[in-house]
């Protein structure tokens, strides 16, 4: 607020100064305004207690640490262990990384130092739609035209060559080509963060000083020494909380994995069904009862947490840069 | 290549004097970054595409004007539409954000006019950048505990909060950004002329940053129109029509689409690519309509 303001609004609260017609009005307004940004707090505030609340009853029955290393998810005889939901939820979003980033610094890169003007438009209004296309979209598209090419193509082959090898045979071997799998769902996963990873990564190399850029390219470098030991030092730690904040996207997307993830409660190869976090909570939820829904938030607890310390830290490595 | 990668400073191509004595490493590594950078940019482009073609191919055929007319069939008989599933949406979506544009306005307001710099503004704009990506079905988990049980039941009025919370942290990012660019002379004039805070917000800052609060609302809108996991716990679906109440499970496009797709049933699966392509089509149709407002107000 300007100076000029903000003495108005310290006369205003002088009981002895001045008073216009609209105080009254002018405070509610502030208040309104205040009770508004509470609210955004309020509501985090909301989501951690009703987690808790509604997960502890479950967290109490078998103890923290059995549920969280729990294997089975018994929903006869009530016994839960979120553990392999938990591991699919893990792997599929690092799988998501491992594919999406490299991808999403190469179109970074590609249109902040390499693409002409007239190509550069097009290209980012393209990424940031594929931003605006609901999750269910690439659910549909994940199982109906992506699941089949991966089974076909991948894991037929794959099969044939991995089958009976000790290691790589455990993780890559599966027993139903369906598609459908940890694999295919990070594959999706990837997909779906490329676009907030680029576009964010574009904005911190677009506010990279041009002299810098320059000044390299005028001793001599080539684009990729430019790129090398130019650009990544002097964005690097942002860039490293854009690609948390893929993560974050990444643990908690839904719909798009529930499609395409297999839904079977079980961690075998990475080629096999599994399941997430997620994709747990909106197949059993609905017709959950007792123990099981208080399961279902506990691991909906879990995930917050993750995700909320994954979100925290991408921000502060974010905003780190823009200060200075 | 071959001759590229020779490299003889002797030779009169103009393409290899402007390498000149490069060694070879180095350009390979360049012409490696330059072409993987092409590449990964042709296949986000080339997914994009092929999405959308998805879309268009399976959808079009599936339109038909008793898409608009007609409720979701049951299982196993033929026919039917969407027409309960789009007012639904559409009547989640208004609701969500009527709820949501005043909250989101006067809460970027404060962040931008009144709080600033202050430690409680801090704290609300990191929460809020957190809430911002927090995924959504840890919404629809809030919203269920919070108004499910208590109102005996799956209600548009749950959904249509859990939307809006959705939208809230989208409206007000975008209305602390817009507000932040107005000029601090022209809020100065307005003091000067003796108008209270509120005044000044309300007939000069908020003016001047119109059209991007515009956008954010609608990008808000657009955000939310294909929200489906909040959904599920909240308004849920309908296989009819749903009560005026609200009250009870009210059917939405997105939700229907989910099921409609896992089906078995073929006439289901037609109308889950209809129903795919018509909510991409209003969602990316808003997206571009949001572009051009902002785009039109920065060249005025």
């Amino acid at each position: 607020m300007s100076v000029l303001v903000q003495e108005a609004m310290i006369a205003d609260s002088i009981p002895s100064a001045r008073r216009s017609p609209a105080a009254g009005a002018d405070r509610l307004f502030r208040l309104a305004s205040l009770a508004s940004a509470l609210l955004v707090l309020a509501v985090l505030l909301g989501i951690i207690g009703s987690m808790i609340v509604g997960g502890m009853p479950a967290f109490r029955e078998a103890g923290f640490v059995n549920f969280v290393s729990g294997s089975t998810w018994d929903i006869n005889n009530d016994v839960y262990g979120a553990w392999p939901a938990i591991a699919g939820t893990v792997v599929a979003a690092f799988l998501a990384l491992i594919v999406g980033v490299p991808i999403s610094l190469g179109i970074a890169i590609f249109l902040t130092q390499l693409a002409p003007r007239w190509i550069k438009g097009p290209v980012a209004s393209a990424v940031e739609l594929l931003a605006a296309v609901p999750s269910i979209i690439y659910g549909m598209w994940g199982l109906f035209v992506f699941a089949p090419l991966v089974a076909n193509y991948v894991q037929v082959p794959l099969n044939s060559v991995v089958e009976g090898l000790p290691i790589v045979g455990t993780l890559f071997y599966s027993r139903v080509p369906s598609g459908t799998g940890i694999m295919t769902a990070g594959l999706i996963l990837a997909i779906m963060i490329i676009p907030f990873v680029a576009s964010i990564t574009r904005d911190i190399l677009d506010q990279i000083p041009s002299v810098l850029r320059e000044s390299a390219y005028g001793i001599g470098c080539t684009t990729y020494e430019v790129v090398r030991h130019v650009l990544m030092p002097q964005a690097g730690v942002s860039i490293i909380g854009a690609v948390m904040l893929g993560l974050g996207r990444a643990l908690g997307e839904t719909m798009a994995v529930t499609f395409v993830v297999g839904n079977a409660n079980r961690l075998t190869s990475l080629f096999d069904p599994g399941s997430t976090i997620a994709s747990r909570i909106a197949n059993e939820f609905n017709e959950a009862l007792g123990l099981q829904l208080h399961a279902l938030i506990a691991l909906g607890c879990i995930l917050f947490l993750v995700t909320f310390s994954v979100l925290v830290v991408a921000r502060v490595l974010i905003s780190r840069v823009k200060v200075h | 290549m071959a001759s590229t990668a020779q490299a003889a400073p002797a030779a009169a191509a103009p393409e290899i004097v402007a390498w000149g004595r490069v060694r070879p490493g180095r350009r390979i590594a360049d012409r490696l970054l330059k072409v993987l950078c092409v590449a990964f940019t042709v296949l986000g482009v080339f997914v994009l595409g092929w999405i959308l073609a998805m879309l268009l191919v399976r959808g079009v055929s599936a339109l038909s004007p008793a898409i608009f007319l007609q409720p979701t069939p049951g299982p196993g008989s033929s026919g039917g539409g969407l027409a309960n599933a789009m007012l639904g949406s559409l009547i989640l979506t208004m609701l969500g954000i009527v709820v949501a544009t005043p909250v989101g306005v006067m809460a970027g307001t404060y962040l931008a006019e009144y709080g600033r710099t202050s430690k409680l503004a801090s704290v609300v704009r990191f929460i809020n950048d957190v809430l911002l990506s927090a995924p959504s079905i840890l919404i629809g988990l809030f919203v269920y505990t919070l108004l499910v049980p208590p109102l005996g039941g799956y209600s548009g009025w749950a959904g249509a909060v859990a939307l809006a919370i959705i939208a809230v942290p989208v409206i007000v990012r975008t209305t602390e950004d817009m507000l932040r660019i107005v000029p601090n002379g022209l809020r100065e004039a307005g003091a000067a002329l003796g108008a209270p805070p509120s005044i000044v917000i309300r007939s000069i800052t908020w003016r001047a940053a119109r059209a991007g609060m515009v956008t954010g609302v609608i990008l808000a809108t657009a955000r939310i129109a294909g929200e489906t996991a909040p959904l599920l716990f909240t308004a849920l679906n309908n296989q009819f029509w749903f009560s005026p109440t609200l009250m009870g499970g009210v059917s939405n496009l997105p939700v229907t689409i989910f099921q409609f797709a896992l089906s078995p049933y073929e006439n289901w699966q037609q109308l889950a690519w209809a129903g795919a392509l018509i909510i991409t089509a209003a969602i990316l149709g808003l997206s571009i309509v949001a572009r051009f407002v902002i785009k039109k107000d920065l060249a005025r």
